[in-house]
């Protein structure tokens, strides 16, 4: 069962402090034994204020003025993007048309389980921040989207719906949908895509889903750890929010913490401390790391000889070209073989690809066959120059981010590892090599769409 | 109001129309798939875009008004 943080105090002035900083915050209440019932929920949290009582006027003056709050605290997306909530909402609320929210619960990150961790514990907090960001963007409806490979997931949201009086008896509907499990399922466009009837692939933008979303209406997705901070926002305001985390990325974050660590689980930071307190928390480093994969498949990887400075925000990290994306750290252990790691996870996220972007297929194809080229001292001369060539032509020339971010983690753990690529490409296979991944790459049954035409014509 | 080109990348199947009508503006990589310049067009390129445009067997080549 995930683990929790130790309180944190900050050294502020006593008059600004309405509610002490505390952690946790979104994790508080957590149990083993299964989801917190919705008395429980309510008697920890309170009652969920509105965010919308008025008429027509009124109430959109009142939704305002709680995106303007939820402005203030700077809430930046959870799903890995980092996008501003806030300017999310404003723009779905703007559009033309009756808006509908969605949940994000997709959670096709292997090394992540912060998503579903939630949920399956902690599934009124989530259900309170749809209900929120519904009144906000005048929505009549709030989608639950579970990854259909988490069963029990899909059990606790519907379970806690159900608490609430079933779906079709709230207002806004609150109402659960199972999606695919593969790894861009949870990619904004292809979930919109799903959701509307149509398959499981991301789809060219524009029209972004804020415009034109489900059955072509203004469509807010948000991550469901998001719209668990949403809920605790409305409840406590952006000052309470912003007294823990740093000025550009406030508030706690969860991260799901793996590898070379006692206790592998997720955990509930404030964002912006150091990688030390986190491993800590974790009850400490099981030997010596090789370097860390922070953000997820589509992330970096540090070095093992920077990570005792690491601090885990984005501002933070940006030096060493890392983000806390979906909140993914792995800490490789020195029994693993880093260019092993990279190879295998350059692999699965080729084959990945929603295969519908020439530039991602051919691209990703031609990587991940490189790198294993290259851990097998099998590579022709200047591969690295072919590795970089082939990045270029690869990042940015997706519909979606895949092709971006697998490239990032390509090029991060090359650099990263630089000896140990160089020794491979010498050499060949280490003895760790055969041994295998520590990061899981998961063979379950994808049930992604089949593209159209493209791969007949490879 | 400046326009420039864009590809939709899940459309294009590497035709390569685009690059022989506005090679200035688009070079194929190694696999056929159009590499796009999307500073805004200027002079005549923008009728060359436009030919180019109608020209792609997918449509996949888009000539725009907006920003990237």
């Amino acid at each position: 069962m995930p683990g929790t943080m130790n309180t944190v105090m900050l050294d502020r002035p006593a008059e600004e402090i309405q509610e002490p900083a505390t952690l946790p915050r979104l994790l508080q209440g957590i149990r083993p034994e299964g989801p917190l019932g919705l008395r429980s929920h309510l008697a920890l949290h309170g009652p969920l204020p509105r965010v919308r009582t008025g008429g027509r006027r009124r109430g959109r003056e009142q939704a305002g003025a709680f995106i303007e709050d939820l402005e203030r605290s700077g809430l930046l997306g959870r799903g890995g993007a980092g996008f501003p909530a806030a300017v999310k909402m404003r723009a779905v609320a703007a559009a033309k048309g009756r808006a509908i929210v969605v949940g994000n619960g997709c959670e096709g990150e292997p090394a992540s389980m912060k998503d579903r961790t939630l949920i399956q514990t902690l599934p009124h907090l989530i259900i309170d921040g749809g209900i929120i960001a519904a009144e906000a963007v005048g929505a009549d409806e709030v989608i639950l989207a579970m990854c259909e490979s988490s069963p029990e997931s899909t059990d606790a949201i519907t379970a806690a719906i159900e608490e609430r009086g079933g779906e079709g008896s709230h207002s806004p509907n609150l109402r659960v949908a199972e999606v695919p499990s593969h790894y861009s399922a949870g990619q904004e466009t292809a979930l919109v895509n799903h959701l509307g009837g149509g398959p499981s692939l991301p789809t060219f933008t524009p029209p972004r889903v804020f415009e034109k979303g489900i059955s072509g209406r203004p469509t807010l997705v948000n991550n469901v750890e998001t719209l668990a901070h949403i809920a605790l926002i409305s409840r406590h305001g952006s000052r309470w929010f912003r007294q823990l985390g740093t000025p550009s990325q406030p508030g706690s974050s969860l991260v799901t913490l793996s590898g070379a660590v006692a206790h592998p689980g997720v955990y509930e930071i404030e964002t912006g401390s150091s990688l030390s307190s986190l491993i800590n928390a974790g009850g400490g480093a099981t030997g010596p790391m090789r370097g860390a994969l922070i953000g997820g498949y589509g992330g970096s990887w540090i070095a093992g000889e920077y990570l005792r400075g690491i601090a885990l925000s984005n501002e933070h990290l940006a030096p060493h070209g890392a983000t806390l994306g979906a909140g993914v750290v792995h800490l490789l252990s020195d029994q693993a073989c880093p260019v092993a790691e990279t190879a295998s996870l350059a692999r699965w996220m080729a084959g990945q690809s929603a295969r519908q972007c020439g530039p991602c297929i051919h691209g990703l194809d031609a990587l991940s066959e490189a790198l294993d080229q290259v851990a097998s001292g099998a590579a022709p001369a200047r591969a690295g120059q072919r590795i970089s060539r082939l990045a270029s032509l690869t990042a940015r020339r997706g519909a979606c981010a895949h092709p971006d971010g697998a490239v990032r983690m390509i090029i991060s753990g090359i650099e990263a590892f630089e000896t140990e690529f160089a020794d491979h490409a010498r050499h060949g296979h280490c003895e760790q090599c055969s041994r295998e991944p520590e990061l899981p790459v998961p063979h379950r049954p994808l049930n992604m769409p089949a593209p159209r035409g493209k791969e007949a014509r490879r | 109001m400046s326009r420039r080109v864009r590809v939709n990348p899940i459309t294009c199947e590497a035709h390569g129309m685009c690059a022989e009508l506005l090679p200035e503006r688009i070079k194929l990589d190694e696999w056929g798939y159009p590499i796009v310049d999307g500073a805004p067009l200027e002079g005549e390129q923008v009728d060359h875009a436009v030919r180019a445009a109608r020209a792609c067997p997918t449509f996949a080549l888009l000539v725009n008004n907006e920003r990237r």
